[in-house]
């Protein structure tokens, strides 16, 4: 049973995060996503002290308003003349440092400590169970990210076209009518959801992973959107297969294996793709070449 | 509060993790500006993260945890690293910025597969390995900060004798080939020297948040001056002083990690530069636009004057 809640949770934190990446890696934004996951932790303590528990809607909802105010400061340092990266730097850090004061000076009445900020716990997950009436209703974390998916996956379903446009054209979707900046705030309040969501189980590191690799690996292999999300959940979830074995054979983070063998799994892309693999472009070059 | 500070000084343990933490900040901060003018500010991020697996295994094969070796690791581990973004990015139709998220998190999710790894089987003296993630700043020695002396030494010559080097390298690297400099080279010499502060940094203020202490200052120092010379040195003194305020604050109270401290020391010193930093600070901005637009009412009032009523309306 173990096994399988661990799976289970693994599976939601893919299938939240690589949806989501697709976007992400469309839009060229990989690296604010990779701020979002870092930043939320001062909202995470916050929600958590002011809370007393670590898996609340309202904490899910209060930490993710923190992904919000990054995404914007990032916005707002950029119009002031700091180069677009740089700005992304300086207030990811900053949080993430708010964040691990926060812990350090509350470590004593807190049980978040800064290892399974990084780490995860999702080892823990099956003992951290929700009761309602008297009956074992299984992990809390697993009804948390059932509830962050659904409301990803309703989101996303409902505005699919809009969110489409603006990943491809964000001019064509002004100049449509979409409110691009409303979409753009709304993926990235989706995403921060993810990563708070995610965060306790599988840490900031595998969050960041799990949203980029999986993603990229399916931009190499097909040229539509919807079946690069279907192929990038896929690989998303095999990556957490593989790397559970693999954590279980080596004895190692369960988080950490996951990432390598989503990193096995685009290495695998990047060779064999079909279409942009390095090893079909190889040829197709040699064939062409022959032809003239 | 004073009377903190002067314990502070005057105990020899604390001095050596003040000095440490100050030397830290000039060197980063020197690096960074050139860093953050060649456009590769998250670098130094990927870098830091990257670091971690070349450490473990430096770690692993030696068994000691010398600084020395961990730099090699480290290094090797950065250079691998970057060659892994450049070969996304050009054998791929993968961007830049995605390359740089997927070598990150894959680099350091073998880090973490190492370093549990190291924790559950028995190596002798592990226990500290794990403290390079957050960093340790108290736990600096007297070896670890003339360590550190050494590498800001070396840091700070290498950016004077070659300034103008890579002075023309950050504004105009096309220009720079042009004049026979050697353009690659001095690249991969930038490249080594942020992966030389990095590592320096992860000790004492941790992989994730190293890239603070080259980003933070490069970018403060920018809102004071359009001068790379004192841009340079600005940053150097913001990092000197976030280091000294960062030791400071965290020896007042138990339990308060350095490295965090000092990054909030300089994202305050951030924070005064936005807003009061001249000509490019969000203040001097409004007052500038204030000050435009009195003037514009006083010359259409002037010209309505002049001009009587009908002839010019506005």
């Amino acid at each position: 049973m173990t096994d399988f809640w661990i799976l289970l949770t693994g599976s939601l934190v893919a299938a939240c995060c690589s949806i989501l990446g697709c976007f992400l890696v469309l839009r060229r934004m990989s690296l604010i996503g990779d701020a979002i996951s870092h930043s939320v932790l001062p909202g995470i303590v916050i929600a958590f002290m002011v809370s007393g528990s670590r898996d609340s809607i309202v904490m899910l909802l209060g930490a993710s308003v923190l992904g919000l105010v990054t995404v914007f400061l990032i916005q707002l340092f950029q119009q002031s003349g700091v180069q677009a990266d740089a700005s992304i730097g300086v207030v990811f850090t900053a949080l993430f440092a708010a964040g691990v004061v926060l812990v350090s000076l509350n470590l004593r009445n807190v049980d978040l400590d800064l290892d399974c900020v990084l780490y995860g716990e999702i080892a823990h997950v099956h003992w951290n169970t929700w009761t309602l009436h008297g009956a074992d209703m299984g992990p809390k974390a697993v009804w948390m990210l059932g509830f962050t998916l659904l409301v990803i996956v309703l989101v996303i379903g409902l505005f699919f076209k809009q969110f489409k446009l603006c990943a491809f054209d964000p001019m064509l979707a002004a100049a449509v009518g979409i409110p691009v900046a409303l979409f753009h705030y709304l993926l990235m309040g989706l995403v921060s959801m993810a990563t708070v969501s995610s965060f306790e189980s599988v840490g900031a590191i595998l969050v960041v992973g799990m949203l980029i690799i999986p993603a990229s690996a399916a931009y190499l292999l097909t040229d539509r959107l919807g079946r690069m999300i279907l192929i990038s959940v896929a690989i998303g979830i095999a990556s957490t297969v593989l790397g559970y074995f693999a954590a279980v054979v080596l004895d190692a983070s369960i988080a950490g294996c996951m990432v390598c063998a989503a990193a096995l799994l685009f290495v695998l892309a990047f060779v064999f793709s079909p279409t942009h693999g390095l090893l079909a472009r190889r040829l197709w070059r040699r064939l062409h070449s022959r032809s003239v | 509060m004073l009377e903190s500070f002067w314990a502070m000084v005057t105990d020899p343990n604390a001095q050596w993790i003040l000095l440490g933490c100050m030397l830290l900040g000039l060197c980063s901060g020197v690096i960074g500006c050139f860093a953050y003018l060649r456009k590769q500010s998250l670098m130094g991020d990927t870098l830091a993260h990257a670091a971690l697996p070349g450490i473990c295994i430096a770690f692993m094969l030696t068994g000691t945890k010398s600084i020395g070796l961990f730099l090699l690791g480290a290094g090797a581990a950065g250079l691998l690293a970057t060659f892994g973004i450049g070969l996304i990015t050009r054998y791929s139709r993968i961007k830049t910025d995605a390359a740089m998220g997927i070598v990150l998190s894959s680099f350091f999710g073998l880090g973490i597969v190492l370093l549990t790894k190291i924790q559950h089987s028995d190596y002798g003296n592990q226990s500290g390995l794990d403290k390079f993630l957050f960093g340790q700043a108290a736990s600096m020695i007297g070896s670890d900060v003339n360590a550190m002396l050494i590498v800001s030494l070396v840091i700070i010559a290498a950016c004077t004798l070659l300034f103008k080097e890579f002075k023309l390298l950050a504004f105009d690297p096309g220009f720079a080939r042009g004049l026979g400099f050697p353009v690659a080279f001095l690249d991969q010499l930038l490249m080594f020297f942020i992966v030389v502060a990095v590592v320096a940094g992860i000790q004492a203020v941790g992989v994730v948040l190293v890239a603070a202490l080259l980003i933070t200052p490069a970018v403060s120092a920018r809102y004071w001056t359009d001068r790379l010379g004192t841009m340079v040195v600005l940053a150097g003194v913001f990092g000197l002083l976030s280091g000294a305020v960062g030791t400071w604050l965290s020896s007042t109270t138990a339990s308060l990690p350095t490295g965090p401290v000092s990054v909030l020391a300089q994202t305050l010193l951030f924070g005064v530069s936005l807003l009061f930093g001249p000509r490019r600070g969000l203040l001097a901005k409004r007052l500038s636009h204030t000050r435009a637009r009195r003037t514009l009412i006083h010359e259409q009032t002037m010209q309505l004057n002049v001009s009587g009523k009908e002839e010019r309306p506005l």
